[in-house]
């Protein structure tokens, strides 16, 4: 069963001056999903954002919501509501005005008011406060007060706009489950903006990645984490090292890549040929280190280099090692019971190599 | 020692401050016409101001050019200030600056050329032309005033008002007018106490058929203090006394 959009954009250009702040762009957000925006600054997520609520009118292209053409409509007069980062809760008005500020716009009567604002305060759990004024709150209750003022009007889609970033470590930590658990109570789709990738990858469904206003790579987290389409996508999730190669060989699904004078056996994605330059992507956590002359026990071929920077996170062990070759190459260790010599001393010599199919190649 | 210093100096400075005008409102009591010693507990300047007529009628125009003057600069002042935060257009930079310079320019300045203009223009000095002259130089204090209290929000709330449902007259209705109400307010205070003392400016752009209080007063002190002037002064000084705090308790129960 083919599903519906309920949000489409397509091609969509905003200029701001000279700058293209979004590029021909084409987007499709499904009902119920929660889509994440992610992108550095300034690569136009947040315009992205502000033109699904109608705040920025596109140059070009057009917006639809549920196949209705929505270009032109004022933002009072679309089925959408935003979170914005900084709250803007109103100064001058409780928490619970503040909460029912939507509804009273549309005329709503007085019963049905209170029966929502009330609701909406239970959902995002701030009984107590209704008579409290903004500035009486700490940064994470005006949160959860931006979030039920926008809930409270049952949106079809609801956009949050870096919401957490104003929230320290802790409380941020909290608001991720809290805004998870949110998306799946009330079921509405989600369209969350952020630079922050790992709030990008715990929270969402689907991950567009962003890049100087074109969508680099859509797809679910892992996908994003693991197949990225393009260097952009993978240095901007996560850490990851980058090796250069060339094809020497290519075997049925496979490829044999030569990295510093060393053949390494590769997936053959992308109809590699023979005498094709590569790059060969490893996360640090799928390198794996053994000690010099002892590589991996013995099989397979290996980078040599010696340690040059040693960090106990506690959970892991972060590496840092330098290759003969002169690369950086950057190695998670994790813990293991079978695996109990994963201490290493500063100078130390190592080998580092990987398991088949654990690498992208690009 | 430290501290009683402190209290010696900060009293200096309220003594110096108040000392003229408390002396003023002594004396609107005192029986003597002319002498400056004590003849006794009076109130017959205060029923000699009240039956000067030409005196009454000059402190009705004042007030009435005070008040009508204020409001209208407060109207356009505080559109002014909105259309300056709310919209970008071309020379906003400049003409936002002009406000300044209006409000930085000597009065002496402001009266000459006003009066230059209105003679270019031909129209007859006198209510009117000071009306217009009021408003012109009270208007910079409400835009200021009213722009320095927008620019402290968050323009966020102008969109999250648009996003929740609210037009444009709703936004300004219950967002924006509840959150500037004290600043109008101060600029229109500011305006009315601007308004209701000056003279220079007055004296410049007034015709001799609407005569105001500072300016009467003016011509009248030039042939000596009469006593009946300190009792009027002495209801000024009450009178905004009244307006300070009456606008205090305000803008206190707005926040």
């Amino acid at each position: 069963m083919e599903k519906v959009p309920i949000v489409r954009l397509r091609g969509v250009t905003k200029r701001f001056d000279d700058v293209v702040a979004v590029d021909t762009l084409d987007l499709d957000i499904y009902e119920g999903e929660f889509l994440t925006l992610l992108g550095p600054s300034g690569c136009g997520k947040t315009t992205v954002l502000r033109i699904i609520a109608g705040f920025e009118t596109p140059d070009t292209g057009e917006i639809f919501m549920n196949g209705d053409r929505l270009t032109n409509i004022p933002p009072n007069k679309r089925n959408v509501n935003t979170v914005f980062q900084s709250y803007a809760l109103f100064p001058h008005m409780n928490v619970f005005d503040n909460i029912a500020f939507g509804l009273k716009m549309k005329q709503c009567d007085k019963k049905s008011i209170q029966e929502e604002v009330r609701r909406a305060i239970d959902i995002v759990k701030l009984s107590g406060l209704e008579q409290r004024r903004p500035f009486q709150l700490s940064g994470g209750q005006q949160q959860r007060v931006a979030m039920a003022r926008a809930i409270v009007n049952k949106p079809k889609v609801l956009l949050l706009d870096e919401p957490l970033s104003a929230l320290d470590y802790r409380l941020r930590q909290e608001m991720q489950l809290e805004l998870k658990r949110l998306h799946r109570q009330l079921g509405i789709t989600f369209v969350f903006v952020t630079h922050d990738q790992v709030e990008a990858i715990s929270m969402s469904d689907r991950i567009a990645v962003m890049n100087e206003g074109r969508i680099e790579q859509i797809g679910t987290p892992i996908t994003i984490y693991e197949e990225p389409d393009n260097m952009f996508v993978a240095r901007f999730v996560g850490e990851i090292n980058v090796f250069d190669g060339r094809v020497k060989h290519v075997e049925n699904g496979s490829a044999q890549v030569d990295i510093h004078g060393q053949r390494f056996k590769v997936q053959n994605k992308k109809n590699l040929f023979p005498g094709q330059d590569v790059t060969v992507l490893l996360r640090p956590e799928d390198i794996m280190v053994s000690p010099n002359g002892n590589g991996s026990g013995g099989e397979g071929p290996a980078l040599s280099g010696s340690v040059d920077e040693v960090i106990y996170k506690g959970k892991t062990v972060d590496l840092i090692i330098t290759l003969d070759q002169g690369e950086t190459i950057f190695v998670t260790q994790f813990f293991n019971e079978d695996q109990e010599n994963v201490v290493y001393s500063q100078g130390q010599r190592v080998d580092v190599d990987w398991l088949y199919g654990w690498e992208v190649v690009l | 020692m430290n501290r009683t210093f402190r209290y010696l100096y900060l009293s200096a400075i309220y003594v110096c401050l108040y000392l003229p005008i408390l002396i003023l409102v002594i004396y609107s009591f005192n029986a003597s016409r002319y002498s400056t010693n004590w003849q006794g507990f009076t109130l017959q300047w205060y029923s000699a101001l009240f039956s000067n007529t030409s005196l009454m009628e000059a402190f009705r125009n004042s007030l009435l050019v005070a008040f009508s003057s204020s409001v209208v600069a407060t109207v356009i002042g505080t559109l002014a200030a909105l259309a300056f935060y709310r919209y970008r257009f071309w020379g906003r930079q400049i003409m936002s600056s002009f406000i300044y310079v209006v409000m930085m320019s000597p009065d002496i300045v402001m009266g000459i050329s006003l009066l230059m203009f209105f003679i270019i223009l031909g129209v007859q000095t006198g209510a009117f032309t000071l009306l217009l002259a009021h408003i012109t130089f009270c208007l910079p204090f409400v835009v200021v005033t009213v722009y320095a209290r927008i620019s402290g929000f968050d323009r966020n709330i102008i969109d999250v008002a648009k996003d929740l449902g609210a037009s444009e007259m709703q936004m300004f209705r219950h967002i924006m007018l509840p959150m500037i109400i004290p600043a109008i307010i101060a600029g229109w205070l500011l305006s009315f106490t601007l308004s209701l003392d000056d003279v220079i400016v007055s004296f410049f752009t007034t015709g001799p058929s609407f005569e105001i209080l500072p300016l009467k007063i003016y011509s009248m002190v030039r042939l000596g203090i009469k006593p009946e002037i300190n009792a009027l002064s002495t209801v000024m000084f009450f009178l905004s006394l009244l307006t300070v705090t009456v606008s205090h308790l305000v803008i206190k129960e707005n926040r």
